[in-house]
């Protein structure tokens, strides 16, 4: 296959707008309506919990009950524009402003080490704008690094010059992944690193390069893990919050407190939940940072297993549909940036909601289109948008 | 290339796309079977997590039941009065932390404002007392003193009072109706201990750390009938406590009543006359001494013979029970305890203990009778008896020549009962005993004398029958410390009693010797009684031998008087007599106030109408002065009056205990008219008052006890609150030389 196969198309002018709109061959035919829709009614479901857990937390919301809600669904809806942003320049052509991409995003993290960045929760991950606005630059470093690998890897491939990429393009394509890496460890934000390693393992996986490399890649991060923490590279509350995970009260008024808070409100919820807005712990703000990190445990509480499991359900589905596209991806670079894509949500899902259950450590990260955050949220959207393109195999705007 | 695939893959990406995806839904499948885990299998626990997290309780105490005579008239109440109290809660949301509130507070109700201050923080390991013990939710109270004007002047100007209540609030009060005072059997409360809420935690009716329990007397007792039950409102709190909602509210469950056998009349009467007694001893000459007998302390009891119910029960000295209300102070709470008080939280009734004296004849004569030993005799009633070169002598000398066992009671004969006891002596075999019958001691334990006599309250002591058994078991106990004085002291010239004592008994002091033996027949020795135990010996003798556990409480009634549990009287025991034997011993102990040891002090007792049986006894005590014995009982009541230090047994109660008998059944002042309409109590009280439908009983004479009782709350002291945890006293049992040289008579 040859880059002219999904050159520009022309609609015959005769068509009728609606018509267009469901032509054979339209957007509207091609993209994932059920991934679309799954997405949405995340966003919707994390909204609603947002603001639940915002509504009475004064000292937060300046006295404006809705002060979390409105900005959550504006983020939403700038997400779903930068998606669709995303679906109308195609995954394809991203590759042409990916280097662009890519500088930005490391400059934006090294900013966060400037004077410049601040630090939220131990983690020194955020640039202030001001107004109530702060960015995370680590989140678009994510998707630099699923389409920079992505190229990378997939190009002598879709050139038919490789069966499957060889030692050199997986070497430039860690090479690609390790700079941000260790650029975010020294902030040090420790849940985006462990992403990242996830993707990049998801990346390498689907990209069928030797199993060599994957399994070194996972040993490396072994290696690794126990060399920070020998080395003592990581803070006092970060070693508190991998042990507290477990033992809360190793931890009792910090991190320990925190999770263990988030289990009494999810356990409490039962099977069908105490009700939205009824949640005990989330009403009386037993939880902190519900509305960002903690938001599953107001889920747990309020809406009981059968809402918890929605959610994860959710999940599931949306991350289903991404392994469908990636498996039906016409070129391996389609399959690839499909599977990081799910190798990320995957796991920032499990990270996400394992901490508030008390199976995995404690780190910063948030819930995917649930956790209250712009950053995070135009993210996650960029890489629907993505998917929908891989999907839709040619730009919508074409 | 024939090796790519359309779709841009190999079969290896296919599988790594195949992995990628099971790990992907293995770890989904992990997050669900975590949160069925925490939220289906273990959802309750962690609801009651969250709960106990955000459910914080404030605490409305429960109104105590009242304590009732026989006929209703409370003699443990609750009286209103004006507590302040201070909300922690809303104090904490003021700027200052509630400073200011407290320090204007403190200039209202005229307390200094650190003291105010202390009242209201908590109470950890590291604050001293004052503070405050309860939850924090709770309002916490500052005084319960306020006056009217007090109050309204926080009421009217609540801006300036912010969390201050001023509120009527019931407490508890002891109203001595008739100035009856009851003290030790009322007992008292003072505030729960952490472990004591802890231990309640499981029950049904878990102890609040605000709490106050009964921890003597009736109020001990019957703590959990009485307390009833506090109510509830819970309160939904944030993070910060901050309060967000009401979640439930239960009403306070006021305790409920109990009735007692106790009339407080009787109770007056015979607290008056005790102490009269005591006054009059103090006055009476001592010639053994040779100075005024002291009259340190005194017990009296009234029972109603056909029951075992006590009417009466006075113990000397005595304290205020309202001494306890609201907490006592330090001060209040060493005065009492203290040795130069001489213990009035002792109940002497129950917990005083000394050697019966001749009142114990009454159970050598029964075993006299059961060893065979006939009732006519005769036994000779010489002055003195001899055993080898010891001499045990009568009262003052005093001979009757040859007499009947009855006679020998009325006259209090020590030398017939020495003359029997040491046949019997012998006839165990004396010093080498085999299979000894030991009549005398068996019929003491069939007397109840030993054992305890399970009577509704605390801390009854058992007394102590002086038997083989126990010899050998205070020998062994002591033979080290005997032997050891006895080897220290072995050429003192003169030695002391106590050094005398232990070179006797340190080869074989678990024999038990004729003297002893005899000693023990006439109340002496080592013997150990306490008045209730007597009370109940009398009331047997009285009632045709039923011994019954003495009770106080007749029936626990619910607070609106509708559900009544009577406590019913329970007959224990059989006097070992027959029938004849009861009546002989009957009319000899009628003998006693007509031609023997009382009748000096019943001239012209209108004995035909109310016929009086009475046993004098007087205990020589080593080192002090004798204890007096009273004993006696009508148809229907026992009286026994025992003074420590007092004198003689009718010398020292005589005349007090036929006032007693006169108030009760109206004996006016010549002896011989009887006016049952003036006595106070001429028939015991059977029937429980009756209630009216809020509660409160109803009985003819109670308006006039109210107005009797209010002066009493004038002066009733409340000390600071939550005064330290109480121990309860032990019985004040002597040392261990006293004990053995208790009532042993050395001639």
């Amino acid at each position: 296959m040859s880059a002219n196969t999904y050159s520009v198309r022309r609609f015959t002018p005769e068509r009728s707008a609606l018509g267009k709109l469901f032509a054979r061959d339209s957007v509207v035919r091609r993209m994932d309506w059920l991934l679309f829709f799954a997405t949405l009614l995340l966003c919707f479901i994390g909204s609603l919990l947002v603001y639940s857990a915002t509504r009475n937390r004064t000292g937060l919301t300046h006295g404006d009950q809705y002060y979390f809600l409105i900005r959550h669904v504006m983020n939403a809806g700038i997400g779903l524009a930068l998606c669709i942003g995303a679906m109308a320049i195609g995954h394809h052509r991203m590759r042409t402003i990916v280097p662009f991409f890519y500088a930005l995003s490391i400059l934006g993290i090294l900013a966060v080490l400037s004077p410049l960045g601040s630090t939220v929760n131990g983690a020194h991950s955020w640039i202030i704008i001001g107004g109530g606005f702060s960015v995370q630059p680590s989140e678009f470093v994510k998707i630099s690094i699923i389409i920079g690998m992505a190229m990378v890897l997939s190009a002598r491939v879709d050139a038919g010059d490789q069966v499957h990429p060889d030692h050199r393009r997986v070497t430039q394509s860690l090479a690609l992944a390790a700079l941000p890496v260790v650029i975010i460890l020294l902030m040090p934000d420790l849940g985006s690193v462990m992403v990242l390693g996830a993707i990049v393992l998801g990346v390498l996986l689907a990209s069928g390069a030797s199993s060599r490399w994957v399994f070194g890649l996972i040993g490396t991060g072994i290696v690794g893990s126990i060399l920070v923490w020998q080395l003592g590279i990581l803070d006092k509350y970060q070693i508190d919050r991998f042990a507290a995970f477990a033992n809360p009260a190793l931890d009792p008024s910090g991190v320990g407190y925190n999770t263990s808070q988030a289990r009494i409100a999810i356990g409490s919820g039962g099977l069908l939940g105490k009700g939205l807005f009824h949640g005990s712990q989330t009403t009386g703000q037993f939880v902190p940072e519900q509305q960002t990190d903690f938001v599953f445990s107001v889920a747990g509480e309020e809406l009981g297993f059968v809402g918890a499991a929605f959610i994860v359900a959710l999940i599931g589905l949306i991350l289903w549909r991404a392994c469908t596209i990636a498996r039906n991806a016409t070129d391996l670079y389609g399959t690839i940036v499909a599977a990081g894509v799910v190798a990320w949500f995957a796991f920032q899902s499990f990270e996400n909601i394992g901490m508030t259950l008390g199976i995995m450590p404690v780190t910063g990260i948030p819930l995917p289109f649930v956790s209250y955050g712009g950053s995070s949220m135009f993210a996650n959207f960029v890489a629907i948008g993505m998917l929908q393109s891989v999907k839709m195999q040619r730009p919508m705007s074409a | 290339m024939s090796n790519i695939p359309e779709t841009g893959r190999t079969s290896r990406v296919t599988i790594r796309l195949v992995i990628l995806q099971v790990l992907v839904f293995s770890l989904l499948l992990t997050l669900g079977g975590r949160l069925w885990y925490l939220q289906i299998r273990n959802g309750q626990e962690y609801d009651a997590k969250a709960n106990s997290n955000h459910i914080q309780q404030v605490v409305t105490p429960a109104v105590r039941g009242s304590i009732l005579d026989d006929r209703g008239v409370p003699i443990a109440d609750n009286e209103t009065l004006l507590v302040v109290s201070a909300s922690r809660t809303d104090l904490l949301q003021q700027s200052d932390g509630g400073t200011a509130v407290l320090t204007r507070l403190a200039a209202v109700l005229g307390m200094k404002p650190q003291d105010v201050m202390d009242k209201v923080r908590l109470c950890d390991a590291h604050t001293p007392r004052p503070c405050w013990n309860g939850s924090p939710y709770q309002p916490i109270p500052i005084t319960d003193k306020a006056t009217t004007q007090q109050a309204l002047q926080i009421m009217e100007r609540r801006e300036d009072f912010p969390g201050i209540t001023a509120e009527p609030t019931a407490v508890r009060t002891y109203p001595s109706p008739d100035k009856a005072n009851a003290a030790q059997v009322l007992g008292y409360l003072s505030p729960v201990t952490d472990k004591e809420v802890a231990a309640s935690e499981k029950t049904s009716n878990p102890l609040l750390r605000s709490d106050q329990v009964g921890r003597s007397g009736l109020e001990a007792t019957y703590d959990d009938e009485l307390r009833g039950k506090a109510g509830v409102t819970t309160y939904q709190v944030d993070n910060l406590g901050r309060v967000i909602g009401k979640a439930g509210d239960t009403p306070a469950t006021p305790g409920d009543n109990l009735v007692t056998s106790i009339d407080s009349k009787v109770q007056a009467v015979t607290e008056k006359e005790l102490d009269a007694a005591m006054k009059a001893a103090r006055t009476t000459y001592d010639p053994v001494t040779h100075e005024n007998f002291k009259a340190d302390s005194g017990a009296a009891v009234v029972m109603d013979n056909h029951t075992g119910q006590i009417v009466a029960m006075a113990s000397e000295p005595t304290y205020d029970p309202n001494e306890w209300v609201g907490g006592i102070s330090a001060k209040d709470y060493k005065a009492l305890t203290d040795a130069k008080s001489n213990y009035p939280l002792l109940n002497r009734a129950i917990q005083g203990e000394s050697a019966p004296g001749s009142t114990f004849k009454v159970v050598s004569t029964s075993a006299a009778i059961r060893a065979g030993y006939t009732e006519d005799g005769p036994y000779d009633c010489s002055s003195s008896f001899n055993i080898g070169s010891q001499v045990f002598h009568n009262d003052e000398n005093e001979s009757y020549g040859p007499i009947s066992l009855a006679r020998a009671l009325e006259v209090s004969c020590d030398t017939v009962f020495y003359g029997i006891s040491y046949d019997q002596w012998k006839k165990d075999g004396g010093t080498d005993p085999k299979h000894p019958k030991d009549w005398f001691y068996t019929t003491a334990h069939d007397f109840g004398l030993g054992a305890k006599t399970g009577i509704d309250i605390p801390g009854e002591v058992t007394g102590r029958v002086p038997d083989r058994q126990w010899k050998k078991d205070f020998w062994e106990e002591n033979k080290d410390d005997w032997c050891a004085t006895a080897k220290k002291h072995k050429n003192d010239k003169n030695p002391s009693l106590a050094v005398a004592i232990a070179i006797e008994n340190c080869p074989d002091g678990y024999v038990l010797r004729a003297g002893d033996s005899v000693n023990y027949a006439i109340g002496q020795g080592d013997t150990l009684v306490t008045p209730v135990q007597m009370a109940r010996i009398y009331a047997a003798l009285g009632n045709g031998g039923t011994l019954y556990q003495p009770t106080i409480a007749k029936a626990v009634i619910s607070p609106d008087g509708k559900t009544v549990t009577p406590i019913k009287p329970k007959a224990v025991g059989k006097l070992p007599d027959s029938k004849s034997t009861l009546k002989y011993i009957n009319q000899a102990l009628a003998g006693v106030v007509t031609e023997g040891t009382a009748d000096w002090k019943f001239q012209g007792w209108p004995q035909d109408t109310i016929p009086l049986h009475a046993k004098t006894g007087t205990a020589e005590v080593s080192g002090k002065q004798s204890t007096s014995w009273f004993d006696t009982y009508t148809k229907d009541y026992t009286i026994v009056m025992t003074i420590s230090q007092g004198g003689t047994g009718s010398g020292g109660s005589g005349e007090a205990v036929r006032r007693i008998y006169e108030a009760m059944y109206g004996i006016q002042k010549d002896g011989q008219k009887i006016d049952p309409k003036k006595g106070i109590m001429p028939k015991p009280v059977t029937a429980l008052p009756k209630f009216s439908a809020d509660g409160a009983a109803v009985s003819a004479q109670q308006a006039a006890f109210v107005t009797s009782a209010t002066d009493q709350f004038a002066n009733s002291p409340a000390g600071p609150q939550g005064g330290a945890p109480v121990p309860e006293l032990a019985a004040l049992t002597p040392t261990r030389t006293e004990k053995l040289l208790y009532g042993r008579k050395y001639t």
